[in-house]
């Protein structure tokens, strides 16, 4: 049997004295697709940053991809793939700079850009400056980011978030690919079943815990 | 790190290539202020004036916040951190990429400023050359140091007031010797000691960046 791509026991994440996480425990399997939900600040992005190795936990065991997180988070990094809600890039860089940035980084051909762009529905607007996307096409550059990365745990902050129906599809159709080629899938939305068309393994939080998971 | 410094310099410059932020914005900004710099002085003063030198710093530390700020805020953008953060960069890779940035981004600046000494200022244009190898390596060693203070500040409450407070002590002595060695080189003096004390603190900001950085973007 595989070993869990996420498995966290009573994990605590403490920022500035407060605390975002307070006590997550939750095993996640490999090529598995989960949403996490809950009220605003019930810590689900939170959840999401402490998974990425962006914030340190701060008591309990953490391990992603096999990874122990308090030890080497830069190898964990260097692993996920991150999808913020508001773009995740640098906006006054092209499509096609953005993504080199990102290949150039963490080793990855510079080839793999074109065919991340035509999967995503971006290779008109490789030039074209990322200020200068829409919200749906800043969203989609975020799914090429992580093709291109060819991220093993993909994390992405309410993706859904002003997709029309005809994004939500898209993504949805992109996401099964993603889990189809081996990779974990943990996303955050408000409202997990009208969020996706998938059958998404669902976690509910609140007061930065887990509190049901099905 | 030369690797990850090199991709995040070429980055930097090519995001200012592109935004136009020090040419529309900051070097007017700092043109202006040394017109009024001039302006204050007066036509009788500013032609003999041994203020030049410090006016001209003065200038340069305004530029150089502006440019500190605007160099940690396309990190900044949301969820352009966490993005970055994912790539694993190293740190000492990612301190050196941004302070050659901001330093070539100064070295611009300065070139225009030198020239708005000698036109407005009424500096020697001779003396005003002297002085630029102490000029650059000051502004190289103010990149180095306002690049660590601006990764301590990015995260705060309010970077953009407290960056000042917290870099202006380190930047002091850098400005005495930078305003030193100008002087130095337009009226004559000890032209070489001052510039050795910037090459100094220079070589210190990056064995302190290099060690430092990772710690200070966490």
């Amino acid at each position: 049997m595989s070993l869990p791509a996420v498995r966290l026991t009573d994990a605590v994440a403490v920022q500035q004295q407060f605390p975002l996480l307070s006590g997550v425990t939750l095993s996640l399997a490999p090529g598995s697709l989960t949403v996490v939900t809950g009220a605003n600040g019930s810590g689900k992005t939170s959840l999401l940053r402490l998974l990425a190795g962006v914030l340190a936990p701060t008591s309990g065991e953490a391990t992603v991809l096999g990874v122990d997180l308090s030890r080497h988070r830069t190898e964990v990094r260097r692993r996920v793939g991150w999808l913020g809600h508001d773009g995740s890039f640098y906006q006054d860089l092209s499509v096609r700079e953005n993504l080199a940035f990102a290949a150039t980084a963490l080793d990855r051909p510079l080839s793999a850009i074109a065919p991340a762009l035509e999967r995503v529905g971006l290779a008109h607007r490789s030039e074209v400056r990322t200020k200068d996307l829409s919200a749906g096409q800043r969203r989609r550059l975020g799914l090429a980011w992580l093709l291109v990365r060819r991220a093993e745990l993909w994390l992405l902050d309410e993706p859904y978030a002003s997709l029309d129906d005809q994004g939500r599809a898209f993504f949805d159709d992109l996401l099964r690919d993603v889990q189809r080629g081996g990779a974990t899938v943990v996303m955050s939305a408000h409202d997990a079943l009208r969020s996706t068309a998938l059958e998404p393994d669902i976690i509910v939080m609140a007061g930065g815990r887990v509190v049901e998971a099905s | 790190m030369i690797r990850t410094a090199w991709l995040v310099a070429r980055k930097d410059l090519r995001i200012e290539v592109r935004s136009r932020v020090l040419l529309w914005q900051v070097l007017p900004f700092g043109a202006l202020a040394l017109l009024l710099c001039g302006l204050a002085l007066g036509p009788a003063d500013a032609g003999h004036s041994r203020a030049a030198p410090g006016l001209f710093y003065l200038v340069t530390l305004f530029v150089t916040l502006l440019m500190i700020i605007r160099s940690q805020a396309v990190e900044q953008t949301a969820g352009t951190a966490e993005s970055v953060a994912t790539l694993g960069l190293d740190a000492a890779g990612v301190f050196i990429g941004k302070s050659v940035a901001l330093t070539i981004e100064l070295w611009v600046s300065s070139l225009l400023l030198l020239g708005g000494t000698v036109v407005v200022l009424h500096t020697s244009l001779i003396g005003t050359i002297h002085a630029l190898p102490s000029v650059l390596v000051t502004l190289g060693a103010m990149a180095c140091a306002g690049t660590l203070y601006g990764a301590l500040t990015a995260g705060g409450e309010g970077p953009a007031t407290l960056l000042p407070i917290l870099a202006l002590p380190a930047f002091a002595p850098l400005l005495v010797a930078g305003e030193r060695s100008f002087s130095a080189a337009l009226h004559g003096g000890a032209l070489w000691e001052w510039w050795v004390i910037d090459l100094v603190a220079l070589t210190g900001y990056v064995a302190i960046g290099v060690l430092l950085y990772g710690v200070l973007e966490e």
